[in-house]
């Protein structure tokens, strides 16, 4: 194409239909207001995109948030109160500490040899030691969805924990001999992000070394896949192969995020053994790589006491997951927390349901690092302390004397090569709060190093401490992963800081892109970004805004609905007279007081509300629209409901872990233990009489156990404003040949002697999954917040033969 | 009750005082009017700016400001939003332009109209100056080299963007007249 200074008039001369020229001047025009007109709507597309960002981000904040807040409440009452037997071995169920032992005692737990491989399993069969075939035999096996047999996958991964032993905390690595250096970010169980990468850049070999940054796990359906391959590589390539560990490697945080269910439901038989010999693999992945000792690669980022000589000194293997930091062993066994009476400071805020929600800020750093994750539990309990009073009196828990806890305590010390159990002492909390902020800290803007209260560890790092770090060690980048981008790929600080992110489709399909980074000698970033889904081929670019805008709305609607009752108080407060209408702005602000995610509401509203009569909205008519109780649930109050429905991850969680055999099936014993000590934790009254209607309701299969799925059911809300606008959204899709089911899709009720008579208007339909739009082969934490009932295993597999979008950018200097 | 009030004022004066009265009445009532409208504006603003202030400390970056610009409805040309941009970040070397100097700035820019709107007839006028054999499509050729070699050319991410929701993937052609009133409503949606 040309591009001289004439380039106009001249090409693009038109001529109408009898052949007279129209003036260039006009033709000119019509492309001006087209051009303002088409930027005026990307525009406004892209605000749509920032905000379902927004959305997305602060629903995945608000929620590990709760996760986090309440299994250190079930810590605190692990350690601080020996509960009857039933309640302990339920609270135990979720802590299992590793036991003392010697590692002879671990080999023969986890030894493989007497595990059987039948004739008629058609995957790899390895045979160790592996080498570069079996390596990409396993590739491809994977590729075509084949499962590793148990035997291979715990001898792989013994394997894998024993060279781990031997590696240092601080992996070095050099690009001489030419060669470039392939760095990947957080992959989250998205199998096809790792094919993709691999397609486009060569599997790991000796001329092509790989850095991964943590976070394989969770979310994606494919984690032990991913797991497996990194380590057969690492195996096979010692020295070209470098893992770190992200805030994901953590079995607490698998527990919650979906790799614990995943293993579990993968591996029926021999799943626990597998994810206890992960526990101790993930401790002792090294925390960072250097690279030609000019380039950090970590996986959240550093603080201001980040300190490389220490980092290289610790036990990295005793830091085994963020939510159990070091028990600091006191002379006097009368409080384990010897430090712990600095929660005076914190207030907490109770509103009427008992939802416990944190106020920001968390006081004076100091304070903040010592107390750490750990310390929420602390001021929960501060707060509860009347209520075990109240049931010390009933006999219910048994507030026995701190050394009898404590007994149980030391036996639960996470130590499994050295014999006696550690000293721990203000080391081993200094060390322990190293690592938290390796793991989980994010850059901000400004300067300065505030604690990260959003995420409950690690800390928020402003470019000084970028500066200071960087000048202190001598190096010259940072690259870290941690937080989703958009483009896969994000700098900051003055370029000093690259945050990577190699999980495409995210929070959607459509919703950001991958990325991965090769550094060669000359250690310039090359970066190549990509989307691995057929699903985004054939979406344009407004088409893919509004499906992700479509989900995250869609959580929020929800989110909205089960804080119903808050609310309702809010908005009753405002409206005095009680007219049922509240003005928009005090609609917002009253959101804003109760929700507390920071979005911007009134840039929302007109998604969220469908119409207003002079600017003001009928707030009853509101919650109406927002969605339907499925009729299974109509029968469980509306505040308990509410409750439920927003810990109800938390007790699917906690009931699969009971669920021991992985029947699907709990006692109803357990179930009742289970929401006892919710309604301990939320200092919310749930009374035995509303338990066994619940339970009632559920056992359909009168045999005295709880289907667990059953019971999740009972929580989804049918989508009712997606059923009205179903239509114009499958037009538009079907129009450019969407090839889901254009049905939204709801299950019946399970048909139970509580049904009421009459229904909501629900479609009569299939059983299985809500909104097929927003159901992808990468369902992440979202997928788990909207439709428990339904899993990532019941995605169909994702067609991604052909890998498309990849597009190469190299920033300029 | 102000009318009210004024009801009885009025009652008791003669014609043209009655008519001056009257005057201020309605100059009052355009002033509250127009009060309520800036607020509106105002919060228009404001919400737009929020959804750019990731740091939520009231300032955005300034590369963002164009996007904010254009998505509270105004159509103004490169040269303007170059010249408004050159205006707010005056003082601002760091990069990031602080709301209470966007604020004032923009309330004047959308109380004044300044840009004129672009209705969905004029666009189709102006698709159909670019086809004047009336064929009622465009070649995808045919409009890129329009929009990106005339006028405030497009960029080659701005071209792509377009021609992945414009053009009909079976006829490949832009069927212009549907991709107006399928943009139109989406952006009203």
């Amino acid at each position: 194409m040309g591009c001289g200074v004439t380039k106009t008039s001249e090409f693009n001369r038109k001529f109408d239909k009898d052949g007279n020229v129209i003036p260039a001047a006009i033709t000119m025009k019509a492309a001006v207001l087209i051009q303002r007109w088409y930027r005026q709507y990307a525009a406004r597309m892209e605000v749509r995109r920032r905000y379902t960002w927004n959305i997305f981000q602060s629903m995945e904040y608000a929620d590990l948030q709760d996760q986090i807040k309440l299994y250190n409440f079930l810590g605190y009452l692990m350690d601080n109160f020996t509960p009857p037997s039933s309640e302990r071995n339920l609270i135990s169920h979720i802590f299992r500490e590793n036991e003392v032992c010697r590692d002879a005692e671990w080999e023969r737990y986890f030894s493989y040899t007497n595990i059987d491989v039948p004739d008629i399993y058609s995957g790899p069969r390895l045979t160790f030691p592996l080498d570069m075939d079996q390596a990409a035999d396993l590739v491809e096996a994977f590729k075509k969805k084949q499962q590793l047999h148990s035997r291979y996958v715990l001898q792989l991964l013994l394997e894998t924990w024993k060279l781990l032993k031997v590696l240092p905390n601080i992996n070095r690595v050099s690009t001489c001999h030419s060669k470039e250096i392939t760095i990947c970010g957080d992959l989250h169980g998205q199998l096809e992000d790792l094919l993709l990468i691999f397609y486009k850049n060569g599997m790991p070999s000796l001329e092509k070394p790989y850095v991964f940054n943590g976070d394989y796990v969770d979310r994606g359906k494919d984690s032990i896949e991913i797991l497996l391959i990194l380590f057969a590589f690492l195996l096979v390539f010692p020295g070209d192969v470098y893992l770190n560990r992200g805030n994901h490697e953590d079995h607490i945080i698998n527990l919650r995020y979906g790799f614990t269910k995943e293993v579990l439901n993968k591996y029926k038989l021999h799943g626990k053994r597998i994810l206890k010999l992960l526990q101790k693999i993930f401790s002792w992945l090294p925390l960072v790589t250097v690279i030609d000792q000019r380039v950090l690669i970590v996986h959240g980022g550093i603080s201001d006491t980040t300190n490389l000589a220490l980092i290289a000194r610790v036990d990295r293997h005793r830091y085994v997951s963020a939510l159990r930091p070091p028990k600091k062993k006191t002379p006097s066994r009368t409080n384990v927390y010897a430090d712990s009476e600095r929660y005076d400071e914190m207030i907490i805020c109770k509103n009427r349901r008992g939802s416990l929600t944190f106020p920001k800020p968390f006081g004076a750093r100091e304070s903040f690092q010592r107390r750490s994750l750990q310390d929420f539990s602390r001021a929960v309990a501060r707060t509860l302390e009347e209520e075990f009073e109240v049931r010390r009196r009933q006999g219910e828990f048994s507030l026995s004397s701190f050394s009898k806890s404590h007994r149980i305590l030391s036996s639960a010390v996470s130590s499994d090569s050295e014999p006696e159990s550690s000293e721990f002492t203000d080391t081993s909390n200094e060390e322990w709060k190293q690592i938290l902020d390796l793991l989980w800290s994010d850059p901000m803007s400004h300067d300065g190093c505030i604690p990260n209260e959003v995420r409950g560890g690690g800390c928020y790092w402003g470019p000084d401490v970028t500066e200071g770090f960087l000048n202190r060690h001598n190096l010259q980048l940072i690259i870290r992963s941690h937080e989703c981008k958009q483009d896969g790929y994000e700098f900051c600080h003055n370029r000093k800081v690259l945050t990577l992110f190699s999980a495409s489709n995210y929070y959607e399909v459509g919703s950001n892109r991958g990325a991965f980074v090769r550094l060669g000698p000359d250690l310039v970033p090359y970066f190549v970004q990509y989307q691995a889904t057929s699903m985004t081929r054939g979406l344009s670019f407004p088409q893919n805004v509004k499906r992700t805008e479509h989900t995250a709305l869609k959580v929020l609607r929800e989110q909205l609905f089960v804080h119903k009752s808050d609310l309702l108080s809010a908005f009753q407060e405002i409206d005095k007279e009680n007219t049922g209408l509240i003005c928009l702005n005090e609609w917002a602000s009253a959101i804003e007081r109760v929700l507390h995610l920071d979005l911007p509401w009134r840039v929302l509203h007109p998604q969220l509300v469908s119409s207003t009569t002079d600017g003001r909205l009928d707030y009853h008519g509101w919650f109406r629209d927002l969605a339907l109780k499925k009729p299974s649930s109509e029968h469980i109050e509306q505040t308990m409901l509410e409750t439920l429905y927003r810990h109800r991850s938390t007790l699917e969680t906690i009931f699969r872990i009971v669920d021991t055999d992985n029947s699907g099936l709990i006692t109803f014993e357990d179930f009742r233990q289970t929401l006892k000590l919710l309604s301990a934790y939320l200092k919310m009254e749930i009374s035995d009489e509303v338990i066994n209607k619940l339970v009632i309701s559920t056992d359909t299969n009168n045999d005295g156990s709880i289907d667990i799925d059953e019971f999740m059911e009972a929580f989804r809300l049918v989508d009712k404003s997606r059923l009205e606008r179903g239509k114009s959204l499958l037009k538009l899709m079907q129009d450019n040949q969407e090839t889901e089911s254009p049905q939204p899709v709801y299950s019946t009720a399970p048909q139970t002697s509580q049904c009421p008579a009459s229904q909501p208007a629900d479609p009569p339909a299939s059983n299985t999954t809500d909104s097929a739009c927003s159901q992808t082969a990468n369902p992440p934490a979202l997928q788990t917040a909207d439709s428990p009932g339904s899993l990532a295993e019941d995605c169909p597999a994702s067609q991604t033969e052909d890998l498309c979008h990849i597009s190469v950018v190299v920033p300029p200097q | 009750m102000k009318y009210e009030q004024e009801e009885q004022v009025m009652s008791g004066l003669s014609g043209d005082a009655r008519r001056v009265k009257s005057l201020c009445f309605v100059k009052f009532a355009e002033i509250l009017l127009l009060e309520s409208i800036i607020t509106e504006t105002q919060k228009r603003i404001s919400n737009a700016f929020d959804v750019f202030d990731h740091e939520c400390n009231k300032t955005v970056d300034v590369r963002e400001i164009g996007t904010i610009i254009l998505s509270l409805g105004c159509f103004p040309s490169e040269a303007e939003l170059h010249d408004i941009i050159a205006e707010l970040e005056d003082e601002e070397p760091a990069g990031f332009v602080r709301y209470e100097k966007f604020l004032p700035t923009m309330t004047k820019i959308l109380l004044e109209h300044k840009f004129r709107p672009i209705t969905e007839d004029l666009l189709l006028q102006a698709f159909k100056v670019l086809d004047p054999q009336k064929n009622g499509h465009l070649e995808p050729e045919e409009l890129t080299k329009y929009l990106t070699q005339e006028g405030e050319s497009f960029t080659q991410e701005e071209i792509d963007e377009m021609l992945s929701a414009a053009v009909d993937p079976d006829k490949n052609v832009i069927l212009y007249k549907d991709f107006v009133s399928m943009m139109t409503f989406d952006d009203t949606r």
